[in-house]
């Protein structure tokens, strides 16, 4: 079976160093994969040519048809409303019901006409997933949604994410600083350092994963290792579902 | 500004300070007055007695009831009718050339080296000194005087528009593209309505540049128009008539601005709420 996302040997550098050195990835259809990495490792620039805003300089890249990206900042229309944003791009789903629908996802049905200069940051970053959501997307790519967040919001739109992914069943690759993110919402987490997949870890943790679980702390520790973060009480458990990819 | 929800949820004792400077602002814009009010009566003083007779300057009040007898004439309105529509027809050439010119401009970097250099050349010129060549050119009929308001208000439009689009959030034209739009929805979702705040700017300053280009051209030469009352006003030395017309020209440029104000707070309703 052929996997929904695959990539062979892409690359792509600024000026002489290259930040994405010939990456190999796939995934599959319905998978959560989580990309961390230290700041200015190429998670952006990975996530910008998947979502066909940037050219590789080389490799093979195959990609669904059906793509959304959210980013960082919620990048709505400041003179559309709510509505009209989520259904910008995407004919007749006002009339079809879609954006209603989108809304509904979001809990954001009581704000739809809002302008979004008047929304609350994590208002503004809802409806921004919404807009992503409506295209119905094989593949949702999402670039440090949650990182301006307070921790309260963002801990209620880790669950929401997660919620909507199962309900609509998109690929997902999430960037995120936020290592217990990653470790809570993945199926499968991937370390960019020096443009290569330093590390791949798939996690078979069940749900809903609590840092008073062991192996998920372990993990959590672990990866946090691996991207430079030394903790007080760091204890070196072996995750046995964690591989090292020698480059 | 005044959102009544807002004030509803303020408590009495933050409410109350509000008023009271709300109170105090009108009482301010009264004393304002004062000043221009008393220098009215000092000028109707001074011509009451002679200090300044009419041929210099007519006093308010012959001024006040030379207004009246122009407008019950109809001579005025009839004069103002032809004036508004040489503004009407040169301001809408520069809107429409102005904003072309900026959206090529703008939109495209070979349109920006074609279009943008001339532009800028022009703009050096002090334009008000065009009028001789206009004259040479189109002889004195409408033609100039149309000419003169389209060239005068094309630049801020231009100006302004071409800044704008510039100005343009890049990451809004990306999450654009991320959702799917071609160069023609980028350009009508995106590029315009970020770009219009700035041309409504030019266009403001652009009408108030018009009808200084509309005074100056009538001055010169007029067969019609409020630069024709005020022409024969000035070989009899109806100071008054002069005035009244004046007037009429800054209550137009007022009016005017107001009207791109109003249109200004609907279309930019969502940047105040
Ligand atoms: N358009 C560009 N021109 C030049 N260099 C760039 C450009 N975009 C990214 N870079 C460089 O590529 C490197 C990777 O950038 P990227 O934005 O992908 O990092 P990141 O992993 O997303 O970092 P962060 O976690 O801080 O967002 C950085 O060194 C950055 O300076
Ligand atoms: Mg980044």
């Amino acid at each position: 079976m052929s996997a929904l996302v695959d990539i062979q040997g892409l690359s792509r550098s600024f000026g002489r160093s290259p930040v994405l050195d010939r990456i190999d990835l796939r995934i599959e259809a319905g998978e959560f994969v989580a990309l961390l990495g230290r700041s200015g490792s190429g998670k952006s620039t990975l996530l910008r040519v998947l979502a066909g805003l940037d050219e590789a300089d080389a490799g093979r890249v195959t990609l669904p048809k059906r793509r959304s990206i959210v980013f960082q900042e919620p990048r709505l229309m400041p003179w559309k409303s709510v509505a009209a944003n989520i259904a910008l791009g995407v004919p007749n789903a006002r009339a079809s019901g879609a954006v209603a629908l989108a809304l509904d996802d979001v809990e954001l049905s009581h704000r739809s006409e809002a302008w979004p200069l008047t929304l609350s940051g994590g208002e503004a970053q809802r409806a921004a997933l919404a807009r992503a959501l409506v295209r119905e997307p094989e593949l949702l790519l999402l670039d440090e949604p949650f990182a301006s967040l307070d921790a309260l919001t963002r801990l209620r739109m880790q669950g929401l994410v997660r919620e909507l992914w199962r309900k609509h069943q998109p690929a997902v690759l999430l960037v995120t600083h936020d290592v217990w993110e990653a470790v809570t919402l993945a199926d499968r987490i991937l370390v960019l350092e020096d443009g290569r997949f330093r590390r791949e870890v798939h996690v078979a943790l069940n749900h809903p994963r609590r840092r008073t679980d062991p192996h998920a702390a372990a993990l959590e520790a672990e990866l946090l290792a691996e991207l430079g973060v030394e903790q007080a009480d760091h204890h070196q458990h072996h995750n046995p579902h964690s591989e090292r990819i020698e480059p | 500004m005044a959102d009544p929800q807002r004030l509803e949820r303020l408590s009495e004792a933050e409410a109350k300070p509000v008023r009271r400077f709300g109170k105090w602002r009108v009482g301010a814009s009264l004393l304002r007055l004062l000043s221009p009010l008393a220098i009215l009566v000092l000028w109707q003083l001074a011509s009451l007695t002679g200090v300044l007779t009419p041929h210099i300057l007519a006093s308010p009040l012959d001024i006040a009831k030379t207004g009246a007898r122009l407008v019950a004439s109809g001579e005025l309105v009839t004069g103002l009718g032809v004036s508004f529509l040489r503004v009407l027809a040169g301001f809408a050439i520069a809107l429409v050339v102005g904003i072309a010119l900026a959206l090529a401009a703008g939109l495209s970097r070979v349109g920006d080296i074609l279009v943008d250099p001339p532009i800028q050349m022009l703009k050096a010129m002090p334009f008000l000194g065009l009028l001789p060549l206009f004259i040479l050119w189109y002889g004195i009929g409408e033609a100039p005087k149309i000419g003169m308001v389209a060239f005068g208000s094309v630049f801020p439009i231009y100006l302004t528009l071409h800044g704008g689009i510039r100005g343009v959030d890049r990451k809004l034209i990306e999450a654009g593209r991320t959702l799917g739009l071609n160069t023609f929805g980028i350009i009508r979702h995106v590029v315009i309505p970020g770009a219009l705040p700035s041309l409504l700017v030019g266009v403001r300053y652009g009408l108030s540049i018009a009808w200084l280009s509309l005074v100056v051209a009538e001055q010169i030469n007029a067969s019609s128009g409020i630069g024709s009352i005020i022409t024969y006003a000035r070989d009899f030395l109806q100071t008054d008539v002069i005035v009244v017309c004046l007037i009429v020209y800054a209550l137009m440029g007022l009016l005017t601005d107001a009207l791109v104000r109003l249109i200004e707070a609907h279309t930019l309703r969502w940047r105040s709420w």
